[in-house]
């Protein structure tokens, strides 16, 4: 869209309708102190070509991925994007469409919406999706929420520490101003979620766990769905990279109740940390507490196929009080993203690259460990896993970004004060071998 | 929608004003929702219903009823602690519809106080006040 200013004669046009004799006597309700007094401080105008070269200039300083090689994950992949996804998208009837409010009229946005959430199930293992949140850490606060409403004598829910921690900082957050109370279930020395810790822990309304975590393991979801079927409360299962789920086995295979992710990976870039896509699944049994919209399919009275908005009747449309969340929205265009984006992969596509991805995180932790890294934990991952550095690793990885334009891993420290010199690695399917070696031969 | 001569209005049960229905049996008291309330929300797909072992008041909201057009709130018709729900309605929701007052009630409790059934109109006083 192109911002054209007002021209003189526009705004003779409009003084003509309104009957004001000019400006200052249309503005004139305004009080004069709130006017500025002298003119903008803005540079002068410029013409298309030289604000295009000056936008250039000013995107250029941005290091971003692309231009740059990532070694960083942290629930922010960097994948490539088949064109077909881009071009699909950015089509006016997509590009432009918000939350169908006339159902009746927006058959193309519901049918896409529709598409997205049977994949989704598909992916995850689940019953039903919601037509998508704000970001994953939304969907995980969302699902704390359905756990603890659901729950009549239980106001906790166990988080573990090893869920990322912006996501486990959203949860705080929403459920601050409530009686409801978040306690972070330990790591064990292994870099997994403590399960006996989980075991000491009462009056729980539910037990969210990531898989792989935020350091990379692929936890035992099976364990943790056992001890919740005991405390009679639910899993949540959450995610940071949705397409750990072509090759590992998806959350409701493991008896999950509700799942929450990041669905950032299935064509989406990373565009700076946001916007992102929330994922949140659940079983038939919680569809009536599921916050958001649902898009069913059925016939008209002519026997044509057509696409509703179903279950309306839980919140935002009849009962708006009774809602259990102030969720009414969805990231529209995201989610048609991910469904192009799986759409065009295929179940057999997202599986390979889902192994690609894999393959080259192990190739890249092999030939760190033999470039002086301490690797840390022995378990399974999928992209990313966690390494000791070597001394003077810190000085090295900016001389790095530097001269090769490389990022090599996100420092753990931040996140985990007891993990100094611990680096979080990533690779996804975009990371050449070449890259990878440079990095070893670099901090050799 | 059908005219109140088409319904159905049983005389040995009481009803409240909100359109449940209570009926004495031996210690408990089943409850469910009048073939009004039923005809009024129409195709019902959904019954949310208390814990056994619940205890609610007169009056207190325990549970809802969801139609493809509408969710109702239902109201306790007198006090006392739930003891059984009807888990046919999980599966088959449309009991509610298509047989009110029998295969179709919703829980029976464990009155507080039997006497509180006084407080509610018999079929004539429903239909009196039904009819306006």
């Amino acid at each position: 869209m192109r911002y054209l200013p007002h021209t003189r004669q526009d705004i003779e046009q409009m003084l003509a309708v309104t009957g004001h004799a000019d400006l200052n006597q249309l503005f004139e309700t305004i009080p004069d102190s709130a006017k500025t007094k002298t003119g903008l401080n803005l540079p002068d105008a410029l013409s298309e070509w030289d604000l295009n070269v000056e936008m250039e200039a000013l995107a250029s300083q941005n290091a971003a991925c692309g231009s740059y090689t990532c070694l960083m994950g942290a629930g922010s992949y960097d994948h490539h994007i088949p064109a077909i996804v881009p071009y699909l998208i950015s089509r006016s009837e997509f590009m432009t469409a918000y939350t169908p409010y006339q159902p009746e009229v927006s058959q193309g946005t519901l049918q896409g919406i529709y598409e997205f959430q049977t994949m989704i199930t598909a992916l995850l293992g689940m019953d039903i999706a919601t037509a998508s949140h704000y970001d994953g850490g939304t969907a995980l606060a969302e699902c704390a929420l359905i756990a603890l409403n659901k729950s009549k004598k239980a106001n906790k829910i166990a988080v573990s520490s090893l869920i990322h921690p912006a996501h486990r900082q959203i949860t705080k957050t929403y459920l601050n101003p409530s009686e409801f109370e978040m306690v972070e279930i330990p790591a064990d020395k292994n870099g997994l979620t403590d399960v006996a810790a989980l075991k000491a822990m009462d009056g729980i309304a539910g037990v969210a766990v990531q898989s792989p975590n935020f350091l990379g393991n692929i936890e035992d979801l099976g364990s943790f769905k056992a001890v919740a079927d005991e405390k009679e409360c639910l899993l949540i299962a959450s995610f940071t990279e949705a397409l750990a789920h072509g090759l590992l086995k998806s959350p409701g295979c493991f008896g999950a109740d509700l799942v929450a992710g990041e669905g950032q990976s299935l064509g989406m870039t990373k565009s700076f940390g946001g916007p992102g896509l929330g994922l949140l699944a659940g079983t038939k049994k919680l569809m009536r507490t599921l916050p958001g919209r649902f898009v069913g399919k059925t016939t008209d009275s002519n026997g044509q196929r057509g696409y509703v908005l179903t279950l309306a009747t839980r919140e935002q449309h009849i009962r708006r009080e009774k809602a259990s969340s102030n969720i009414c929205s969805n990231n529209g265009l995201n989610a048609m993203t991910a469904a192009v984006y799986m759409a065009a992969a295929g179940k057999k596509g997202i599986r390979e690259i889902a192994q690609l991805n894999h393959d080259k995180a192990v190739y890249l932790k092999n030939v760190l460990v033999d470039a002086g890294f301490s690797s840390i934990y022995n378990g399974a991952f999928f992209n990313e896993f966690v390494l000791k550095a070597p001394a003077g690793f810190a000085a090295k990885r900016r001389e790095l970004a530097k001269k090769h334009n490389l990022y090599a891993g996100v420092p753990l420290e931040s996140y985990y004060p007891d993990m100094p010199d611990h680096y979080l690695f990533c690779a996804t399917e975009t990371v050449t071998r070449q890259a990878m070696d440079l990095l070893a031969k670099e901090v050799q | 929608m059908k005219t109140i001569e088409e319904l159905n209005f049983p005389s040995d049960v009481k009803y409240t004003d909100d359109h449940e229905w209570a009926k004495v049996e031996g210690d408990l008291v089943s409850v469910g929702i009048s073939d009004y309330a039923q005809d009024q929300l129409g195709e019902i797909v959904f019954v949310e219903m208390p814990e056994i072992g619940d205890t609610f008041g007169q009056g207190d909201e325990f549970g809802s009823v969801e139609s493809v057009k509408a969710v109702s709130e239902i109201f306790l018709p007198i006090a006392g602690e739930i003891v059984e729900v009807n888990s046919e309605l999980e599966d088959a929701p449309e009991l509610v519809n298509t047989s009110c007052y029998d295969k179709g009630w919703l829980v029976k409790i464990k009155p507080d106080d039997l006497s509180e059934m006084d407080s509610l109109k018999d079929q004539a006083a429903y239909l009196e006040m039904l009819k306006g």
